[in-house]
């Protein structure tokens, strides 16, 4: 049933999001304007497209992001049997944050967190 | 607990449906029927929550801020969003030229579609939750960032300037603060020993995880709701749509019911949260119980648990506006930092706390 479930929530909200851009644009009125249709740009005329090499000073916090969520990953299925484990799963999650906050220590020392 | 068994169980009511459409019908056209009214009933409840929440956000910052609120239309301003609907279906969808049109046209799409499967897996009363999946708290989180997405395309389709900025803040804040709602949600993980939504609301009937936690499960908790107000965009870390500076963010280009999709989106995805925070953290729909009276106990096993599910889940959401309309906007490098440099660590010790305090039973 869950399946089934998931897929009918996906087609509900394709057909809710798409009903209503189509009622929409039927219903609603139109005009055209020959500067309309820019993208804003503090009501003068737009310069240039914003497709442009952009510096993502958000790069390096995508990369370290990438290593902490599959370390979430990880952690998930562990998190669920440390209490029948016990003792061992500690220990070994012990090791594992241990490798993992040296990792977040070189990013931190090197100044990867910091916003430049 | 004993007293758990008075609680009304909502399989019973859909157990006897199905049994009521498997008489007159073929299995076949059971499963049908089923799914189409389990689909009307979340459409329906989807864009009720939708308007009440835009509407109680309006009513909340007025008292914040010694005014009235919406007043006008209807009792008390409750018909005020329904108006404000109609009037954004009724507006012109300016297509962009520049704008690449088919991503600039699937962002709310993706937006929309994350926080509508996000909601399908949330437990509202014991027995009525569509999708009870056994890894329903990684499944939530999976879902829910997938509206991180939705975002970028829709600032970077735009080919705006502010759009693609807006977008690009709120991609590396949602992806930072995805890491710590994952860390805090983990905490109670540990500590319940199951991802089931239901099952971990079940370990919750002789107390809510937030006092059986010590207190390591209530800085889960503030890291939960410091994180996740981040990751849902509002403010006092609303920097993808910092209207002072950015005009409208990431859906600065969008018009008419498109931009009131991404608006929805938001507000649903604040239901959400508050939703998970309160099944995780609160207990969900479990009534308030203190260990020995039994008087007390009965007499708050007596109000319904849907009505337990949505106290808890509106005053997180009350949490969260509160939250929006009394601090000030933080910059983006603080904002970074603050999720790096204190949530971070703060909730991997917390984490190795919970393992430990687990290890030695010392949890209620």
């Amino acid at each position: 049933m869950n399946s089934e479930m998931l897929i009918l929530f996906f087609i509900i909200a394709l057909v809710l999001v798409g009903i209503a851009i189509i009622f929409s644009s039927l219903a609603a009125p139109r005009s055209t304007n020959p500067i309309k249709f820019d993208p804003y740009e503090c009501g003068i005329p737009t310069e240039g497209p914003a497709w442009i090499q952009f510096n993502v000073g958000y790069y390096l916090f995508a990369i370290i992001y990438l290593i902490f969520d599959v370390e979430t990953v990880f952690l998930f299925p562990w998190a669920v049997v440390m209490k029948s484990i016990g003792i061992r799963a500690f220990v070994e999650i012990l090791i594992f944050f241990f490798i993992l906050v040296l990792g977040l220590l070189y990013a931190w020392k090197k100044k990867a967190l910091k916003w430049a | 607990m004993s007293s758990t068994s008075t609680i009304y169980d909502f399989s019973t009511l859909t157990g006897s449906i199905d049994a009521a459409l498997h008489n007159w019908m073929s299995p076949g056209l059971v499963l049908t029927a089923e799914l189409v009214l389990v689909g009307l009933i979340f459409l329906t409840f989807y864009a009720l929550l939708g308007l009440f929440l835009v509407y109680l956000e309006r009513k909340v910052c007025a008292v914040m801020q010694n005014r009235y609120g919406p007043n006008r239309v209807g009792p008390l301003g409750l018909l005020q969003t329904i108006a404000d609907l109609i009037k954004l279906l009724m507006k012109e969808l300016i297509p962009i030229r520049k704008a690449d049109q088919f991503l600039f046209n699937l962002a709310p799409f993706i937006v929309i579609i994350a926080s509508f499967m996000a909601i399908a897996a949330t437990p509202f009363a014991k027995g009525l939750q569509a999708v009870d999946l056994n890894i329903g708290v990684f499944y939530v989180m999976a879902v829910s960032s997938l509206g991180v997405v939705g975002i970028l395309l829709a600032g970077w389709s735009s080919n705006s300037k502010y759009s693609l900025i807006g977008a690009m803040r709120s991609g590396a804040q949602i992806v930072s603060y995805e890491l710590s709602v994952g860390l805090s949600l983990l905490a109670i993980v540990v500590f319940s020993g199951t991802m089931q939504l239901s099952g971990i609301v079940e370990s919750q009937a002789d107390g809510w995880w937030i006092f059986k936690g010590h207190i390591p499960a209530f800085i889960s908790f503030v890291i939960f709701l410091v994180a996740s107000t981040a990751e849902i965009n509002r403010g006092p870390f609303d920097l993808a749509e910092a209207e002072s500076e950015l005009t409208a963010g990431f859906h600065t280009e969008y018009s008419g019911i498109k931009f009131a999709f991404f608006f929805l989106a938001e507000y649903i995805n604040m239901f959400i949260v508050a939703a998970i925070g309160a099944t995780v953290f609160l207990g969900g729909w479990m009534p308030f119980h203190i260990g020995n009276w039994e008087a007390f106990n009965h007499v708050m096993d007596f109000i319904p648990s849907m009505v337990w599910f949505f106290l808890k889940t509106f005053f997180v959401v009350y949490l969260i506006m509160w939250f929006k309309w009394t601090f000030p906007r933080l910059r983006i490098d603080q904002l970074l930092t603050l999720e790096w440099k204190y949530l971070m660590p703060i909730s991997l010790i917390n984490i190795v706390v919970i393992a430990f305090i687990v290890l030695m039973g010392w949890h209620f």
